[in-house]
């Protein structure tokens, strides 16, 4: 149960009474609100009293008469709006003068109250703001977490930026001061430590492109019938340089022909992103084996491999962004840690589920369910 | 004291950086123990005391380094901490210790950003160690 203070700003005691009698036990619910609100009346007689309350105990419902002894209604009214107060306004009028509506309203008032008002009247008018408040609130709130979680990610992908580069220039200062010998042979394992961050840094940048591109790009005119085998087939190819290096046999098995509705680029940055982990996070002389079936109303899209496996701990954070397993067995294996990421953001844009079961030492496999109906990914 | 008696625990998990800092330092004449991960370091420092430690900020948690921190002084009051770290100060996730109320919760005695150069990192050593 939550409080809201409203403050009464009107000269006749009569109205201050009244309000407070008709709101004592009155209570505003909605289903989509975690509480219900009840109110606590506060009164001013004049606008120079209520604007010492606002000061100080921060209202957050204002009921403003507009004809007042001293200072007017929409004077107040100014004063609240210049101050960005977080209040919600009506005022209350006795006759309804277009003047004055305009320039409350312009002013930021919500709503008008009627003099005289029945209890009713009085009532659905709190309940109205109540609900504005709340929204407004909400969504305040909504927005200071989206900057919050923005601000996160770019910290933390500064630091993973910033991490090969300061390795790079580690190991070409100890170049330059001949730290290991004279010979270019002497910083063999330098130049291979090197070689590896700069290409996990490409690896982070292009990955940021597929991320950025899912989260900014979403063309209902890119959707199209795709059909999951041929992208397969496509990452397949891709990934296969890097499968002969590592001798991992890569094996398609279409159970069922699936074309589902989607952007065809969404479909390749699945495939390409587990299929290329199947390989990289493999054995070497491993398997990794794709299997496309589908049942009355999903794609299910299996990738096994027969590699290095994930504990159960790290599995939890596996599809956070930026997080890597670090251990012995990755340390030589580049990768974002924006991958997984990605895809699992993919498979809910169209309403699907990605599940991870693994066995360190023995595989992993993930299991991706799509639905084949069409869907609206806005 | 000499430098050759001095032991530094290093922990980092960029394991090219944990390589370089324990090459410099083992050129400038140190003792090293180099550790990849805040369990590690955690479970290090139950076994030995060295006399300074150098910890990055963040590695299996954000805050790995903060932690260590705090329990590695907790354990051994006197000891001297570095804390390292790649995140800056422009991102946001800024602090330093320079005043006493930073100083209270962030348990280092330096924080110093990577990239610092070698010599640059002995002679702020030396100077906590009083050498």
């Amino acid at each position: 149960m939550a409080v809201l203070k409203v403050l009464v700003v009107d000269d006749e005691p009569g109205i201050r009474s009244g309000v407070a009698r008709i709101l004592r036990d009155f209570q505003v619910t909605y289903p989509f609100m975690d509480e219900a609100y009840t109110f606590e009346i506060l009164e001013a007689p004049t606008g120079e009293d209520g604007l010492a309350i606002i000061e100080r105990d921060k209202p957050d419902i204002l009921l403003l008469d507009n004809k007042l002894p001293g200072i007017q209604g929409v004077d107040v009214l100014e004063h609240v709006r210049e101050r960005k107060y977080d209040i919600m306004v009506a005022m209350i009028t006795s006759y309804a003068s277009l003047d004055v509506a305009i320039r409350a309203t312009r002013d930021g008032a919500t709503d008008f109250i009627p003099k005289p008002f029945t209890p009713q009247e009085l009532k659905s008018s709190i309940e109205n703001l109540t609900k504005q408040l709340y929204l407004k609130r909400i969504t305040h709130k909504l927005k200071q977490e989206g900057k919050k979680v923005r601000y996160q990610f770019l910290s933390v992908l500064s630091h993973e930026l910033k991490a090969p580069l300061n390795a790079l220039e580690g190991y070409l200062r100890m170049m330059q001061e001949k730290q290991a010998g004279e010979r270019i042979d002497d910083y063999a394992t330098h130049i291979d430590r090197s070689l590896q961050r700069i290409q996990g840094m490409r690896n982070l940048i292009m990955d940021l492109l597929d991320f950025t591109k899912i989260r900014l790009e979403r063309k209902e005119e890119k959707i199209q019938e795709v059909n999951l085998a041929e992208v397969a087939s496509g990452a397949i190819v891709t990934v296969q340089p890097y499968a002969i290096q590592m001798e991992v046999a890569i094996n398609l098995e279409i159970r069922s022909d699936v074309v589902i509705m989607a952007d065809p680029d969404d479909m390749e940055i699945v495939f390409n992103n587990l299929i290329s982990n199947a390989v990289k996070y493999n054995k070497f002389g491993g398997k990794a084996d794709i299997t496309i079936d589908s049942s009355d109303t999903d794609a299910i899209l299996i990738f096994s491999d027969t590699g290095i496996g994930i504990t159960k701990t790290d599995s939890e954070n596996l599809f956070t962004e930026f997080v890597r397993i670090k251990n012995e067995k990755t340390r030589n294996i580049s990768g974002s840690g924006l991958g997984l990421s990605i895809v699992k953001k993919v498979v809910e844009l169209y309403h699907g589920t990605i599940k991870v079961d693994s066995t360190p030492d023995v595989g992993t496999i993930f299991t991706i369910r799509l639905p084949k109906k069409p869907i609206n990914i806005s | 004291m000499n430098k050759s008696d001095i032991t530094i625990l290093v922990a980092d998990d960029d394991p090219d950086y944990l390589f370089q800092t324990v090459t410099n330092l083992g050129k400038a004449g140190y003792k090293t123990v180099a550790v990849e991960s805040q369990a590690e370091a955690e479970s290090v420092i139950l076994k030995f005391k060295p006399n300074l430690a150098i910890f990055d900020l963040m590695m299996e948690n954000d805050d790995s380094g903060f932690i260590l921190c705090y329990k590695i002084k907790k354990r051994y009051p006197d000891i001297k901490v570095i804390l390292a770290t790649a995140v800056s100060r422009e991102t946001g996730m800024s602090f330093s210790i320079d005043s006493e109320k930073e100083k209270s919760w962030i348990r280092a005695d330096l924080y110093l950003e990577k990239g610092i150069r070698p010599e640059q990192l002995d002679q702020e050593i030396m100077k906590l160690l009083k050498l």
